[in-house]
């Protein structure tokens, strides 16, 4: 049997990982062997558990060997416990079974005669101790919190701290020996005392009350330790006992939060330790910071605020990387209460963003973040734009998110704003996230007056560089909208080169995109329809007829999507009198703060002319609901999921399907936006001209026919009744606030068969919505189906539901109607 | 509050004592370990002694060849928990004389034992320099006495 060092030597012998593995293996197989013996001997345990150690320490499998350390613990000799209870703290946690075969031995160590058994036992009950272990000890370690003893007196009361927060009803046994320990003498005791004070408070508000009348007792015990000359035991480099002075510190924090009288009683002691404490080395930076987190907490008056600040400030400019990181990491608390402050030593922190510190990099920009104000916008985003330049990757998304929404809420001018944007799509373009994007799309859209501006710029930069997708995407779709803006040139500002740009050199761009390798699907989705848009736009014959031919390549595509754009945009060809019409530029969409909705999920820009013919219907079931220019043919009713996002109600004022006579006029909702209108006649057969316009109401009811009701269950509510087809729609809510709605399909003719019906469904955008598929699209005279739905997050009744429902019905052909719905309130 | 873990880490990123004041499952220390030594040992020497690594913050410390690295709460003070890093540090040293690596790789138990001594539940329990060491020799000496006595049983004196 080897001894622990031999064990050890053999392991770090090991020329290679193998050697080390087989070692390792055949040590420990022979100490599952050595535990099978049942050696009575101590001595041979004792060497096998430290070797078991060991190899914890490694990082292998010690399970084997619980039991043994368990077994030590039980051994009278202090030796066997010291190692014991070593094993039993590294190789066991509250979550093991064997645990509850420690209690015995805790108990009896508790009261052992020994201080150090007693110790021990005190140690491994505060690291590993379980719920059922605290309701067992705890009155031992609640009779040892009294003891003479200070070294048990402190042991004891880390204990009870673990016990309280494993059992929290346990806490009114200890509160009036805790109190004890604040008034303390030694250090030790007060420390851990301190410390048990502190995580009672900080768990249960009630505590706070309890232990406040302490807090000129604390302010006694740090004025001491400040004021007191050098005393050796407790002194780090000039500093008496700067664990306790950080311990108390923490403790008048927790006590003075929210509470003037005690804040004003720590007022002073704070302004002392804040001045007098000497910052040239880390333990004394170390008390200043703890100081500054109090005083930042606490009712501090101004003055000691400013000290506080100012404090922070000298930490900025302090060479130790380690200070300035503590500095840039408290300022952003500072920011809310004392912006002016902060703002002050906005070129630090600037400054601190070229760091070749990632942890400081990383808390400097969170704090140019909070900096950013009309005043200094410019300023700011141009660091900001330079470090983009040069930052790691994992920063670009937060960078470009937070640049663009601080662009949009401070920008000076628009122009300014479009620069910005623009500089971050060219710096950033894969990091851009789309509802950036697409806020920058919209604000091109609605600043008539930079459009040309926009279209040249974004096309020159295209022309640099074809690698950035979100600049890509927004060129893509500016140089399609815009086209002939491009095209006629002139009026672009100052200094800007005038390029004359040739009609062959727009098409050129596109297809050299469409055609490179950075050319991602969705950006193909993109180019498709631009260039379709380009041919209204331009008057060349040769390059329209290049376009048609590009067009037709793709209509082959094995992506079902590029595949419907290009054969769909390639028969518009044919109808010559209506592609213009259908291609006319898009109205400018209402504004809305998005970006200021990051978090949020947008929906995903998708082109026109989708009918959802290969995915689950999503947001351009929408897209089709609120354009309302759908075209006919059977919308397929897979069905799926539909997450209709936010956002999607929220375009403005259009009336879906009010008068006005062109189907493209009236998109206008953001979705539309990405949206070209797509080429046949829209079938509408909706009565509901009379819709209202605001977009987020939904209460004109429709189509309320008579509708026998349902035997049973909740009552069916009619929604449509038309063309001998008639929907209900049953609904079922649960406390949560989830509906569950059936709708019921019913054909109620006689002779005629009714095809390929499908309903969708949109919500408010507080809501979501699961669409479930159709149980038959088919309808034979007389026959039923159903569809099931959810919608969740609805507040209560009345929901609102705007609704699409298409069917084929012969004689009557294909029917495409929208139906308003409100729930009738019993 | 407190410390979460202490591990101590030799310049190639091998373990060589790791303490945890934190119930988490093998497989988490497993990936905690893993994923801070790589943090840690990729830092250059000028750098600040914090990194961020999920939701804790790790302080850091090189002294010689051995890394000793500390999770800590993010809300905690990174400052102060460099001076506890250097406490253990300071104690060791006096305890094994000028402390190097091999002493801990060999007699790995004391630096848990003096640890102990110093942390309970990750929180420091006694800042008295002396104390501590008082302690762990007193407990030596009883483990010696016993051992010493238990020779002279062997032999049949006693």
């Amino acid at each position: 049997m080897s001894s622990l060092k031999q064990f050890i030597r053999a392991v770090r012998s090991a020329k290679t990982l193998n050697d080390e593995r087989g070692v390792i293996q055949k040590e420990s197989a022979a100490i599952r062997a050595s535990f099978r013996e049942e050696s009575g001997d101590s001595n041979v345990r004792r060497n096998n558990v430290a070797k078991l150690l060991y190899l914890f320490t490694l990082g292998e499998r010690t399970h084997f060997g619980q039991i043994e350390c368990l077994k030590l613990l039980a051994s009278p000799r202090f030796a066997d416990k010291r190692l014991g209870y070593l094993g039993t703290m590294l190789l066991l946690d509250e979550n093991q079974e064997v645990l509850t075969l420690v209690t015995n031995s805790l108990k009896n160590d508790l009261e052992h005669s020994n201080q150090y058994v007693v110790g021990l036992a005190l140690c491994t009950l505060g690291n590993i101790a379980s719920t059922e272990m605290a309701r067992d000890l705890f009155q031992e370690v609640e009779n040892l919190l009294s003891t003479a003893n200070p070294y048990i007196r402190r042991k004891a009361a880390i204990c009870a701290m673990r016990i309280i927060r494993k059992v929290p009803d346990l806490q009114e046994h200890f509160i009036d020996k805790t109190k004890l320990l604040l008034q303390d003498r030694n250090h030790g005791v007060l420390l851990c005392g301190i410390t048990l004070v502190t995580d009672l408070c900080l768990h249960d508000p009630d505590m706070v009350h309890e232990f406040r009348p302490f807090t000129n007792a604390l302010v006694r015990h740090l004025k001491s330790l400040t004021s007191s000359g050098y005393a050796p035991e407790h002194d780090v480099t000039g500093i008496t006992d700067p664990f306790l002075q950080v311990k108390i510190l923490r403790l008048l924090r927790v006590l003075g939060k929210g509470d003037a009288e005690v804040s004003e009683q720590i007022n002073d002691i704070l302004a002392q330790v804040a001045t007098n404490t000497d910052s040239t080395k880390n333990v004394g930076n170390s008390i200043l910071y703890e100081s500054v987190l109090t005083i930042l907490d606490i009712e501090a008056d101004s003055g000691l605020r400013v000290l506080g600040v100012n404090i922070l400030g000298k930490f900025l400019t302090n060479k130790d990387n380690n200070i300035r990181y503590v500095a840039l990491n408290t300022l952003i608390k500072v920011v809310a209460v004392e912006p002016n402050a902060v703002q002050r030593h906005r070129n630090t922190i600037l400054d601190c963003l070229r760091d070749p510190d990632i942890s400081i990099r990383r808390r400097a920009l969170d704090l140019s973040f909070t900096l950013i104000n009309e005043n200094n916008i410019r300023v700011l985003i141009r660091e900001l734009l330079a470090f983009l330049e040069v930052s790691n990757n994992e920063f670009k998304p937060v960078l470009t998110t937070q640049i663009c929404i601080a662009a949009e809420r401070f920008a000076p001018t628009k122009r300014w704003h479009i620069d910005t944007v623009l500089r971050v799509l060219k710096l950033a373009g894969n990091y851009v996230k789309e509802h950036i994007l697409s806020s920058f799309i919209r604000l091109i859209a609605n600043s008539a007056e930079l459009q040309t501006y926009c279209v040249q710029k974004l096309f020159s930069a295209l022309k640099a560089d074809i690698t950035q997708e979100a600049l890509t995407l927004a060129g893509a779709w500016t140089i399609g909208e815009y086209g002939d803006l491009l095209l006629k040139g002139g009026n672009y500002e100052e200094e800007e080169l005038v390029v004359k740009v040739q009609e062959s050199d727009v098409v050129d761009i596109l297809a050299t995109i469409l055609s490179s390798a950075y050319s991602s699907q969705t950006i193909n989705e993109y180019i498709i329809t631009a260039l379709m848009k380009l041919t209204t736009r331009i008057s060349n014959p040769a390059q329209i007829e290049r376009v048609r031919r590009i067009l037709q390549s793709y209509t082959d595509s094995l992506d079902v999507e590029i595949q419907q754009r290009s054969v769909e945009y390639g028969n518009m060809f044919g109808y010559d009198d209506i592609r213009t019409g259908v291609l006319e530029k898009m109205p400018p969409p209402v504004f809305k703060e998005v970006s200021r909705q990051f978090e949020q999920q947008v929906t995903k820009p998708k082109g026109a002319g989708k009918r959802g013919t290969k995915k689950q219907i999503d947001e351009d079931a929408l897209i089709e609901l609120m354009g309302g220019d759908a075209a006919p043919g059977p919308t397929p009713s897979n069905g799926g999921s539909q997450d209709l996002l936010k956002g999607m109600f929220g375009g403005g004022d259009e009336a879906p399907t009010s008068s006005s006579p062109t189907p493209q006029s009236n998109l206008s909702s953001i979705m539309d936006l990405f949206n070209t209108p797509s080429p046949a006649p829209v079938q509408q057969q909706n009565p509901a001209s009379a819709m209202p316009s605001a977009a987020m109401s939904f209460s004109s009811q429709l189509g309320s026919m008579a509708q026998p009701a349902a035997p049973s269950g909740p009552a069916q509510l009619p929604v449509y009744d038309k063309n001998n087809l008639a929907i209900t729609l049953q609904l079922q809510r649960t406390a949560d606030g989830t509906v569950n709605i059936v709708a019921r399909f019913k054909n109620n003719g006689f002779t005629d068969n009714i095809s390929g019906v499908t309903l969708q469904a949109a919500v408010p955008k507080s809501q979501i919505l699961k669409l479930q598929p159709i149980s038959t699209a088919e309808l034979s005279p007389d026959a039923e189906a159903t569809q099931a739905m959810r919608v969740q997050g609805s507040k209560g009744p009345p929901l609102k539901l705007r609704l699409k429902i298409s069917y084929t019905k012969e004689g009557a052909g294909e029917v495409v109607d929208l139906v308003n719905w409100t729930e009738p309130l019993a | 509050m407190a410390i979460r873990y202490l591990i101590l880490l030799s310049r190639q990123g091998k373990v060589r004592l790791s303490k945890w004041f934190i119930t988490v499952s093998q497989k988490e220390k497993t990936k905690v370990l893993r994923d801070v030594a790589q943090l840690v040992l990729a830092r250059r020497t000028k750098m600040c002694n914090f990194l961020e690594y999920k939701d804790v913050k790790v302080v850091y410390r090189r002294y010689a060849s051995l890394f000793f690295v500390t999770g800590i709460d993010s809300t905690d003070n990174e400052l102060i928990t460099l001076e506890i890093v250097h406490r253990y540090v300071e104690q060791m040293d006096k305890y094994y004389g000028n402390v190097c690596e091999l002493d801990i790789i060999f007699n790995f138990q004391k630096a848990y034992f003096i640890l102990d001594e110093l942390l309970i539940a990750g929180e420091i329990q006694e800042s008295s320099k002396r104390t501590v060491l008082m302690c762990i020799s007193q407990q030596d000496a009883i483990e010696d006495s016993e051992a010493h006595h238990e020779g002279l049983v062997r032999m049949g004196f006693q």
